[in-house]
């Protein structure tokens, strides 16, 4: 009984003043439509495809984000321009599925495909929630300034032949080599 | 019509007050334990979400009033009734003031004792008629906890009446202006009648018979409505009813300095220990049902007997 009475003073009275004294702590809450939260800038929201630094679509239609998406909700339809970029003829987010994985931007290998902080997507319409390309594509380069993939990729295209890319040696002939 | 005990002004003052303080209790419960809880509560109806209640009563009205059929319908109906008439009875004999009150009666303690038993019934033909295994757990549960608690809340407060020598409340917080607040000479008196009392008004941690983790919602898993509002708001009344006793029988009721009125001082007390009801809810977990029982039988028993020979002791070697 001396135990139970010296457990109850030591344990279950310092519980409640203890829980009391939260009285005088500040709110963890944010009042968010009044107030808006801070978001961390690698916030995993609203997708979006960024430009190259010269204003070209990053994307190359590698389909890697559709394959890497865990919903499937990514559609696109590989295309090639007369100079030999490749881009996508359509791109489609359906954003009804999307679970802000963030997989696709892992998988995307030209920075083209990104996160951003933005999570205010509520839409009236289902249909709304389909995203197209011309509503994914911003005009600036998202979080990666420098970043173009025809300028350090071997591929060629026009306006710039084999060798002629960033840290690219020309092309060894290796018939030449030959004894 | 003037204020004095038993007037129509007075009864339906007490009335009109006490079930409107039962109903703020619903907003105040929310935004005292988000507070504990480091969160911000319901803020956004009206200034500082005061106006929650009104928002939850016309949710609560316009529910429809569903009864299942395989209920037993009168007892069904039956058993919200009961709780809510059995716990504003029971504030007929409180004294809030000089003045104040709905009767002077000579057998004031024993009548609230009674009401709470009677509040039993309530709980165990909700459960009964609901035909619901989960209603019928929590029932089981409510009437071995219910009567059980009984037993120690009576013999805690007969130190009080012991030493006041009255069953009428009143004359028991006159005695206290002579003697002082009982809550000294009967702290063992006060602490059990607190325990009990959480246990009578089924209130966390000793909620067992509602106990939403394991038994859904208890006796009232059937309810909706109206109905259901009724076990809610009359639980609410039992914390109020549960406050102010102690505040009558262990502080001096409405006795306070003169700067403000007595009424004032009774308020004050009472939403004290509303206050250390919700705290108690905040803070500590739920025991086990066998626990809550052996912790009766075994504990609060015998301290309470205890409690009550040394009292009668100290009483009879001093006169």
């Amino acid at each position: 009984m001396l135990t139970l009475i010296k457990d109850t003073l030591t344990s279950q009275v310092v519980t409640l003043w203890r829980v009391f004294s939260h009285l005088w702590v500040k709110a963890d809450t944010v009042e968010y439509p009044d107030e808006q939260p801070y978001m961390f800038p690698r916030w995993r929201g609203r997708i979006i495809l960024s430009r190259d630094p010269d204003g070209e679509e990053r994307c190359v239609a590698c389909n890697l984000c559709a394959v890497a998406c865990p919903v499937d909700c990514i559609a696109l339809q590989k295309t090639e321009d007369e100079e030999g970029r490749w881009y996508p003829e359509f791109f489609r987010i359906n954003f009804s599925r999307c679970i802000m994985c963030g997989f696709c931007e892992e998988a995307c290998p030209t920075n083209a495909i990104q996160l951003t902080p933005d999570f205010e997507m509520a839409e009236y319409k289902r249909q709304d929630m389909v995203w197209e390309k011309e509503d994914l594509l911003i005009d600036g380069t998202g979080k990666y300034h420098d970043y173009n993939f025809y300028r350090v990729a071997g591929k060629k295209i026009g306006g710039k032949d084999k060798g002629e890319a960033q840290n690219e040696a020309v092309p060894v002939n290796v018939r030449s080599l030959l004894p | 019509m003037t204020f004095e005990v038993g007037s129509g002004l007075s009864i339906g003052a007490i009335l009109a007050t006490v079930i409107l303080v039962a109903a703020m209790l619903i907003w105040v419960e929310r935004r005292l334990l988000s507070f504990w809880q480091e969160r911000l509560g319901p803020n956004r109806v009206g200034p500082f979400g005061l106006l929650q209640v009104v928002a939850d009563m016309i949710k609560i009205f316009t529910k429809e009033d569903w009864v299942p059929p395989f209920a037993d319908k009168f007892s069904f109906v039956l058993a919200p009734a009961i709780i809510m008439t059995v716990i504003l009875m029971s504030f007929s004999v409180i004294p809030f003031a000089p003045g104040v009150g709905v009767v002077d009666s000579n057998i004031g303690v024993l009548f609230v004792l009674a009401m709470a038993s009677l509040g039993a019934y309530s709980v165990m033909l909700g459960g009964l008629s609901s035909d619901n295994k989960y209603a019928l757990l929590g029932a089981l549960r409510a009437a071995a906890q219910m009567i059980s608690y009984e037993v120690f809340m009576g013999i805690s407060i007969l130190g009080v009446v012991a030493l006041s020598g009255t069953f009428n409340l009143r004359e028991i917080v006159l005695a206290q202006e002579a003697n002082g607040w009982y809550v000294i000479p009967q702290f063992i008196g006060f602490v059990i009648f607190l325990i009990a009392g959480v246990a009578e008004s089924h209130r966390l941690p000793f909620d067992i018979p509602e106990a939403e983790q394991e038994i859904c919602a208890g006796y009232h898993t059937e309810y909706s409505g109206m109905k259901f509002g009724m076990f809610f708001v009359g639980e609410y009344l039992g914390l109020v009813l549960i406050s102010s006793l102690i505040t009558v029988l262990f502080f001096g009721g409405w006795l306070g300095p003169a700067f403000l009125p007595p009424i004032f001082w009774f308020a004050l007390k009472a939403f004290m220990f509303i206050a250390f009801f919700i705290l108690l809810r905040a803070a500590i977990p739920r025991p086990r049902y066998d626990q809550l029982m052996s912790y009766g039988w075994l504990f609060l028993l015998p301290v309470s007997l205890l409690n009550l020979l040394i009292t009668g002791v100290i009483i009879l070697s001093t006169s």
